[in-house]
């Protein structure tokens, strides 16, 4: 017999019935997504906190048992939506690494575009919305403005500005066009004023750096035995960034640097998402300034890529290619194996463990959601601090129910 | 991903099978030395970093032999070596030791793969459903659960602005 929530709490009221009890969300405007906490308090102190998720969960997994490899990534766009081009790109690296299939130089390069384009997207939420709920209005508005540009590069990109679902087996849906590469340009040439702007207004702000130095703090130790990864270990000290450790794609043709912290603290973990926007403007210019000419999709002849529909109403080999990959009982040549691919995203490491059965749908698609791995940590976190830190502490987690309930 | 690791494995944990696909190194063992491997892997080969514990419902799936595969992502944080940890669990009490006194971080992981395939791991201090609601009663992810048609909302009772 396992107890439930409601009894739980009333086992503890009952040995001490000075605490009382607060229940924060689902539909809280602090929690930002659907997520619900059951708050001990002692007057203004936390004693304990009892997270309560679930309610997004909308069986992502077992719709992965039932789409091909292809049809998924639409439903990966909506597990973590702030940066959805990110997870499109892992699910298709563990796909690949599945089915052994190299992609072209040039779909690399765009490939991590995409990726450090929602990183930088990402944190601008991240950031954004934990200074909304600390007081800095101001600052989140500059943020979103940026976001909103990004949002015009993927729409320019893939034609979605949500969702672009842009990532396919073996390659990509469409190859950047001059008009996308001009904006990206231009997002790089007018970044760094704004973020310069933006750390103007929140590093040394007093009241921003009170709500949150010293806040929540999680040690180098506490991180790794809590699974911690991306910037909420890094901002502990943990050095562990899968774009330098186990470099995928072409991250091994970038120079860049992985900003870490050791203390730990909210504080912590918003500087460190601020520096790490600056290194991924980096990578995104020297990735347009050295993009490789040649064809974004692997060859015709692998019967892995979708061929662009020029190819499938032209050329009688790009309508049999067609032809074989969508109808259900052709599709790809998976082997009967089970792989791990995962990337550094913003969140931190996101991975996908896929169970090939031969056919052309995944006997079994695990996602790693790194929101769910550190909504665990929250607790902790939590224990001791007062009422108001809740929310910094959650802006600081950047939890994205979507992704942590799938 | 070292052999050493691989080879002191086969030394300590009797009746384990090791394989590689695609560069990452899979340990297969025996449900009853899942704990004596995951304790020897953190404690003296330096798998710090247990990334995620998920499962895998072999219903039906060509030459399985067992209903439940448990997967164990383990990583180590210095040299940046992954090794996946497997073992195999049956019906009709599916249930393995927990991983939480080793990694905090084990607790919802584990709590997941209870909601989703009813495994249970004896020892958790909180084994309750996580995702699906409490009075819940089925496992959504077994294979013998159909993606549509059972559990959904016409199911749920409902309750009325005046009885709440």
């Amino acid at each position: 017999m396992t107890l439930t929530l409601s009894e739980i709490n009333e086992q503890r009221a009952q040995q001490s019935d000075y605490l009382w009890t607060l229940n924060f969300g689902p539909q809280h405007p602090a929690t930002h997504t659907t997520l619900r906490l059951v708050l001990q308090l002692d007057g203004e102190r936390v004693v304990d906190a009892t997270p309560d998720i679930g309610y997004l969960h909308s069986g992502f997994e077992k719709l992965g048992e039932h789409l091909d490899y292809n049809q998924y990534v639409t439903i990966t766009d909506r597990m973590n939506y702030i940066s959805p081009a990110a997870n499109g790109v892992a699910w298709h690296h563990a796909v690949e690494n599945l089915m052994d299939i190299e992609i072209t130089p040039r779909c690399q390069y765009i490939r991590v575009i995409c990726a450090e384009l929602c990183r930088i997207s990402d944190h601008l939420l991240s950031c954004g919305a934990m200074g909304l709920d600390t007081g800095a209005f101001t600052f989140f508005l500059y943020a979103f403005y940026q976001r909103e540009l990004i949002y015009d590069i993927f729409e320019s990109l893939s034609g979605q500005r949500f969702h672009p679902g842009y990532t396919r087996v073996g390659g990509l849906f469409h190859d950047l066009t001059d008009v996308t590469i001009e904006k990206i340009r231009a997002f790089v040439r007018g970044f760094p004023k704004v973020h310069g702007e933006l750390e103007k207004l929140l590093n040394r702000n007093r009241i921003y750096v009170d709500r949150t130095k010293g806040v929540a703090v999680l040690t180098k130790e506490e991180a790794i035995n809590f699974s911690a990864t991306g910037p909420i270990a890094r901002a502990s000290g943990v050095t562990r960034d899968l774009r330098k450790d186990e470099p995928y794609l072409c991250y091994a043709d970038f120079d860049f640097q992985v900003p870490c912290m050791k203390t730990g603290d909210c504080y912590a973990r918003y500087y460190v998402r601020m520096r790490e926007m600056l290194e991924s403007l980096k990578i995104v210019e020297q990735a347009l300034e050295n993009l490789p000419a040649g064809p974004i999709n692997v060859g015709e002849d692998e019967r892995t890529a979708l061929p662009d529909k020029h190819a499938v109403y032209q050329s009688i080999e790009g309508t049999i290619t067609h032809f074989e990959l969508v109808m259900n009982n052709r599709g790809f040549e998976v082997p009967q194996e089970e792989v791990y691919g995962a990337i550094e995203s913003p969140n931190g490491e996101l991975g996908f463990y896929i169970v090939g059965d031969g056919s052309d749908v995944a006997y079994r698609a695990h996602c790693r959601p790194p929101s769910f791995i550190h909504f665990a940590i929250f607790p902790h976190l939590i224990r001791g601090h007062t009422l108001s830190d809740v929310v910094a502490v959650l802006g600081s987690l950047n939890i994205i129910a979507a992704e942590l309930d799938r | 991903m070292s052999t050493e690791t691989t080879q002191q494995i086969e030394q300590r944990i009797a009746g384990c099978t090791v394989s590689e696909f695609r560069g990452q190194a899979r340990v297969v063992v025996p449900c009853e030395a899942i704990h004596e491997a995951l304790t020897l892997l953190k404690n003296e080969c330096g798998f710090d970093l247990l990334v995620e514990i998920t499962c895998v419902d072999y219903l039906n799936f060509r030459d399985a032999t067992d209903r439940f595969g448990l997967v164990y992502l383990l990583a180590n944080s210095a040299t940046n070596e992954r090794i996946i940890l497997r073992t195999y669990v049956n019906e009709p009490d599916p249930s393995v030791p927990t991983a939480t006194d080793l990694w905090r971080g084990a607790n919802w992981m584990e709590r997941e793969v209870f909601d989703m395939y009813g495994i249970n791991f004896a020892g958790h201090p909180d084994l309750r459903r996580i995702l699906m609601p409490e009075e819940f009663t089925a496992f959504p992810l077994r294979k013998d659960y159909p993606m549509q048609g059972r559990g959904e909302r016409h199911n749920f009772p409902v309750i009325r602005r005046g009885d709440a």
